[in-house]
């Protein structure tokens, strides 16, 4: 997994000095009330704090309605819980702002050879790489920096995109296929290629990852516009319940005979403690940090609503190869015919293979000669001569001399076997169905006339990822593994890895009903892909990862990009969905849960002169009036700070049944949230008593 | 207080058994299955619908489905006011009532039009016997028609999928009435008159020593307002007068009455979603609400009143009495029969009382207060109830959904903007309207001249005034005079804010929930059956009400409460 080493690169802390002197310079000009706007419960607080800094100024002039320093302190720490909210918004900001300034040095305006033809040969000409268009076509030579996105049309050459995702292993780019696309800003290390321009300049995919990343085109997503109407709800709510106390206490004043009218002052610090400030003024920051981990872990997300969807997934579409097992099959046995020795099939196996250099041919000389002790040896000297596979023959061997020796599938061995005269015995024949059904690859090898006994090929299921499945599977999440193969390799391989279900022989067309059939079943899908033929199935994936090898049409269609190009990350976007998700919930029960405290610290102290019973309600014996109310509100700012940390990094996602998720969750957030601010509201009221603030 | 428990405690088990068989029973009427009724009142359905021209399967859209519901229940006001202001002709009226004031005829025609039962005047000195049979009794009826419709409305709305409409409102509200309402208040008007309720067209009679006794149809219009809980008494006095609740046992009937059908819609619910464990989680975050709050009410009012303590009272259970605080109660009920009735009628927006509320301990008075103001929810109103619950359960599944990784859902059903919007409006309402109304209230002298007590309690009978009127429960704390001009219109608007204010929303969310695909249950997808989703839903009913309540009810009953204490500090 290479996003690991990128991570390890990439990982800023997460109180970078740098993004906290930026953050706390945006924090104040997030004050803008129009910036404010797009926010209702913060927008609130910001009328409070206007208001209460215009019934300081009135105290000033000596008609105010309690002591000028108690309202002074009251607005600054309003404006103090505006700040802190703008601060957390910033500080998710700018850690997508410092990422963005990193690829943007990558950006260095180049010089271009453009061509006037297709062809490698022709007149080139120097100009800037900004100046080219869709359909120029380049000419980029070893050393050359790739000046635009565009398709190879010509040439193989090695390519370092280390400044796009990170790993500094090169890659092969080459034209047709699936790996034909190449990445402006990138730097040709070896050879050439002839690049036909995709992208007008504004629109390449550094421009795209570095506006994603600086949250500039952020909008609401869907839930987070629910939930925004859920907040504002609640806080319409308060304020009427808020605003209304002050006609009931005039006429409880009067019926009482005692005490005075509760002041403006005291019920904006009111109303700003009971609406839900705390999750109010961290939303956006979940937000934003939610995108953020998607770009930790090297996947740009074309929006939020796509990260959204990830935590929504309920069936994964996993390609075997390079997911489910390892690229490629390796030899774990062989399977000698009668009268013939497992040492000299192994070692006819071995010969056969020395010059075959897939990885299947290499696997099954390290298989013969960890297992029996057969070295390699040099072709050269046994005066070898290799016999490539082909089409036609569907085989590969060796010739010795006059030994003839070849391996391949059962049937084109049987024929070579037969044209040799020879006769393919039926117990053969049965080693290789008893291979195939538990889902591995029969090899059969012969020597001239006479078959010498299979090889098995198998399929190595990762490490680890029948665990993976398994936790998966606990989440509520399906596992369907899509393969070329067989049904019978098919299935043998998906009991293996512990998948739920599978698709043998998958064509494009079939991925793509597959995702239409779970889809009118209500499920939400997710897959990867990086061929063109996989562009109709990743439009029609709820969330589809293209690989940034992949194929420019790949990229398009899908709504996220994983730079790693590993098709395990699919895994990791779910969560990360999930946590963004979680965080929101989580701090909207702790932000609710809150309130229960702060009615028992300001109620007692706005109403206790009016009616000396209610004073019972001062359960937690604070100092006065004035330093309850001083202290709740001082509370409500300063937990938005403390919870800075949690919304950037998120709520732990653990990989259990929802049931479990809930209970912990509610545990933590809604009986915390019940508690913490008693012990918090008391302790600040305790402090400012000790240092005689009030 | 032991006799007060097993009485409560016989009474939950009698409602499950009535409400077991009677949910399904819904269910099928309202799906237009089949029922043993249908040989009888089949034909007379089908009557009415060849009346309307219709054919009573035609799906209607949310839209259409509101306004009919809604012009419905206009024609209903207009109806009822109509004949109040005509009462004086000589039908069925051998005391001679003439025709009532504008305000007042308004504000009775909205109060039983929209399952109230508000009543700022006296049955049996203000209406006509026509008036209360073709008024008001047809009202208890269709109010709470209107009510099983919305709901149902509701509940297909979670079912169907990607569905246009919702059903047909005039079906539904033909339905719920023939073969609900109709039969089960028949049975319910002959018990009542087996323990001496009366059934007469008489005169009123007057007796040697100058007593006029009134008379008139009360046990068939008692029957439909427990059942509906609608709690319009017939007598001024309401279940309190021994002519509507003569005895222990017609005690126990009004009770179950009031509570049978909103238990039996849980159970409704569950079946018509496929999934009866649904249902019972509701019904039982409804019952863990219901009993917490009949407890506190049972030992305030079985307590006694501290401030008698140094008179010569005797407020202590014997042989002879039930004991606790007995001002405003029957000594045929006593204080446990009476804590249970006001629990249950607060609890399930009936409103009819058969003790004054006034009288209550604070803290007995508090708890109605309270479960009228968190939004009638637990049991609550025919129907109302049940989609009042389903607003905070769709809040409810939007917190605990998100705390899970998943954007939320409910049965399958993506809970989105369009839903927090119409349920957060539904919540916003009501709340306005109490809120405001008693804001308005106080600071009008007019309207605290009406308050038969100073202080804490005076904005107590205020604030009960609005919360009762908006959330639909109709009864009245007490000692206050709300038979003038600003409580009749006030009070009255407050009551359409509280009934379509919650009913369009309703309509909307079943609108856009059927026209939504299905997400199939998983391992990932909340749990809404479990006694986990229980507690979540029963924290969001409580918090909601504490948070917005709170203060208001501090400087009422909890300020009158602690001074009873003499806590002072």
């Amino acid at each position: 997994m290479t996003s690991h080493s990128r991570q390890d690169i990439q990982a800023r802390p997460l109180f970078e000095p740098s993004i906290v002197r930026r953050a706390v310079g945006d924090a104040f000009r997030k004050l803008n009330p129009l910036h404010q706007l797009r926010n209702p419960v913060m927008f609130t607080v910001w009328v409070c704090s206007a208001a209460t800094t215009g019934l300081w100024l009135q105290a000033l002039g000596g008609h105010g309605e309690a002591r000028p320093t108690f309202i002074l302190a009251i607005a600054l720490w309003l404006w103090f819980t505006l700040l802190f909210a703008n601060f957390a918004e910033a500080m998710a900001e700018g850690r997508g702002k410092a990422q963005a300034d990193s690829l943007r040095k990558s950006r260095k305006d180049v010089q271009a050879k453009k061509l006037k033809g297709t062809e490698k040969k022709g007149p080139t000409e120097l100009v800037a790489a900004s100046s080219l268009r869709m359909g120029d076509i380049v000419l980029v030579e070893a050393g050359d920096q790739i000046p635009g996105d565009g398709e190879v049309i010509d040439g193989v050459a090695s390519v370092n995109e280390s400044a796009i995702t990170g790993e500094s292993a090169p890659v092969i780019r080459e034209s047709g296929g699936d790996r034909s696309a190449v990445t402006g800003g990138t730097v040709v290390l070896s050879d050439w290629l002839v690049v036909s321009i995709t992208t007008n300049p504004g629109e390449t995919f550094l421009d795209r990852m570095i506006a994603m990343v600086e949250g500039a085109k952020r909008q609401k997503t869907p839930n987070e516009i629910a939930l925004d109407i859920l907040l504002a709800g609640l806080t319409i709510v308060f304020l009427l319940a808020t605003a209304t106390l002050l006609p009931y206490s005039i006429f409880s004043v009067k019926a009482a005979g005692q005490g005075a009218p509760v002041t403006l002052t005291v019920l904006v610090a009111l109303l700003v403690c009971l609406i839900p400030t705390t999750i109010g003024g961290l939303l956006s920051a979940i937000g934003i940090a939610g995108m953020d981990r998607m770009i930790q872990a090297n996947v740009i997300a074309t929006s939020g609503r796509a990260v959204e969807a990830a935590g929504d997934v309920d069936v994964l579409l996993l390609d075997k190869t390079g997911t489910i097992t390892l690229g490629n099959r390796e030899a774990v046995a062989f399977v000698p015919a009668d009268g013939v020795t497992v040492e000299a099939l192994a070692d006819a196996a071995q010969l056969s293979s020395l010059a075959d250099e897939t990885p299947e041919g290499r696997s099954i000389v390290v298989l013969a000669k960890e297992k029996y002790g057969l070295r390699e040896r040099d072709l050269h000297a046994l005066d070898a001569h290799f016999v490539p596979f082909t089409a036609q023959t569907r085989m590969s061997g060796v010739n010795l001399g006059t030994r003839e020796i070849r391996k391949g599938a059962a049937s084109s061995i049987e024929t070579f076997v037969e044209s040799k005269g020879g006769r393919f015995p039926k117990e053969l024949r049965e080693a290789v169905d008893a291979i195939s059904k538990a889902g591995g690859t029969p090899l059969v090898v012969a020597e001239g006339a006479h078959p010498l006994g299979v090889i098995h090929l198998k399929d190595i299921v990762k490490g680890g990822i029948k665990e993976r499945f398994a936790e998966l599977r606990s989440m509520g999440i399906k596992t369907v593994m899509i393969t070329g193969d067989n049904p019978l390799t098919a299935a043998a391989i998906a009991a293996e890895a512990g998948v739920d279900d599978f698709l043998a022989q998958a064509t494009p067309e079939d991925k793509l009903k597959l995702i239409r059939e779970y889809q009118a079943g209500g499920r939400l899908v997710a897959m990867t892909g990086d061929g063109t033929n996989d562009a109709p199935a990743l439009a029609q994936a709820d969330v589809a990862v293209a690989m940034n090898s992949g194929t420019q049409a790949a990229k398009e269609a899908g709504n996220m990009v994983d730079l790693d190009s590993n098709p395990t990350k699919l895994i990791e976007i779910v969560e990360i969905g999930k946590q963004l998700l979680m965080t929101r919930g989580s701090l909207t029960t702790f932000s609710i849960s809150n309130d229960v405290a702060k009615y028992f610290a300001i109620l007692p102290a706005a109403f206790a002169a009016t009616y000396p019973a209610l004073g019972a309600l001062n359960i937690m014996g604070l100092h006065s009036p004035e330093s309850a109310i001083l202290s709740a509100v001082i509370f409500n700012a300063l937990i938005i700070v403390v919870l800075i940390p949690l919304a950037l990094r998120g709520v732990k996602y653990r990989a259990v049944g929802a049931a479990q998720l809930l209970k912990r969750n509610l545990l933590i957030y809604g009986l915390g949230g019940l508690v913490v601010p008693f012990a918090g509201i008391k302790a600040i009221d305790w402090l400012l008593v000790a240092t005689h603030l009030i | 207080m032991t006799h007060a428990w097993i009485q409560n405690i016989l009474f939950l088990v009698l409602l499950l058994a009535l409400a077991v068989p009677l949910g399904p029973f819904i269910a099928k009427v309202m799906e237009g299955e089949r029922t043993f009724l249908h040989p009888v009142l089949g034909p007379v359905e089908r009557g009415f619908y060849r009346l309307m021209g219709i054919s009573g399967e035609e799906d209607m859209g949310w839209k259409t489905y509101a306004w009919a519901i809604t012009l419905f229940n206009l024609l209903g006001i207009a109806a009822v006011f109509l004949l109040q202001k005509i009462q004086a002709v000589p039908v069925l009226n051998p005391e001679a009532m003439v025709k009532v004031p504008t305000d007042l005829a308004f504000n009775t025609a909205v109060s039983f039009t929209t399952n109230t039962n508000w009543q700022a005047y006296g049955g049996e000195t203000t209406l006509s016997y026509l008036t209360q049979m073709l008024g008001l009794t047809v009202q208890n009826f269709l109010s709470a028609a209107t009510g099983i419709a919305v709901l149902v409305a509701l509940i297909r709305g979670l079912v169907r999928r990607t569905a246009d409409g919702i059903g047909n409102a005039w079906a539904d509200l033909i339905r719920s009435t023939l073969y609900v309402l109709l039969p089960l208040s028949l049975v319910i008007a002959l018990l009542l008159v087996s323990q001496g309720a009366i059934q007469n067209f008489s005169a009123y009679v007057h007796t040697a020593s100058g007593q006029i006794i009134a008379m008139g149809p009360a046990a068939s219009q008692v029957a439909i307002k427990m059942l509906g809980t609608n709690g319009g008494g017939f007598f001024n006095a309401n279940s309190a007068h021994p002519f509507e609740n003569p005895t222990a046992f017609s005690n126990l009937i009004h009770m179950l009455a009031i509570f049978v059908i909103p238990t039996a819609l849980c159970l409704t619910f569950g079946r018509m979603v496929k999934d009866k464990r649904q249902g019972w989680a509701l019904l039982a975050a409804m019952t863990v609400i219901f009993v917490g709050a009949l407890a506190v009410t049972t030992w305030a009012e079985a307590k006694g009143n501290p401030g008698l303590k140094a008179l010569p009272v005797d407020q202590v259970v014997s042989v002879q009495q039930g004991g606790g605080n007995m001002e405003g109660k029957e000594v045929r009920f006593g204080t446990g029969a009476t804590s249970l009735f006001a629990t249950i009628t607060t609890a399930a927006s009936c409103g009819a009382v058969n003790g004054q509320h006034d009288s209550f301990t604070p803290l007995g008075g508090l708890v109605p207060l309270w479960l009228i103001e968190l939004g009638e929810v637990a049991f609550g109103g025919v129907g109302s109830g049940l989609y009042g619950m389903l607003m905070f359960a769709l809040v409810g599944v939007f917190i605990g959904g998100l705390m899970v990784g998943r954007t939320p859902e409910y049965l399958g059903k993506k809970i989105e903007a369009f839903e927090m919007k119409m349920a957060s409006i539904a919540i916003l309402l009501p709340s306005a309207a109490i809120l405001l109304g008693t804001a308005v209230a106080v600071l009008l002298p007019v309207a605290t001249a009406s308050v038969s007590n100073p202080g804490p309690h005076g904005f107590t009978q205020i604030l009960y005034a609005f919360s009762s009127a908006t959330q639909n429960n109709g009864s009245a704390f007490g000692g206050l005079s709300a038979n003038i001009p600003f409580y009749n219109y006030g009070l009255a608007l407050a009551m359409i804010v509280g009934r379509f204010g919650v009913i369009f929303p309703v309509l909307a969310i079943a609108g856009s929930l059927g026209s939504k695909k299905a997400t199939p249950e998983s391992l990932g997808t909340l749990p809404t059956h479990t006694p986990l989703f229980v507690g979540v839903l029963v924290s969001v009913v409580l918090l909601v009400g504490a948070l917005t309540y709170l203060p208001a009810l501090a400087l009422g009953p909890i300020a009158e409460q602690l001074s009873l204490r003499g806590v002072t500090r």
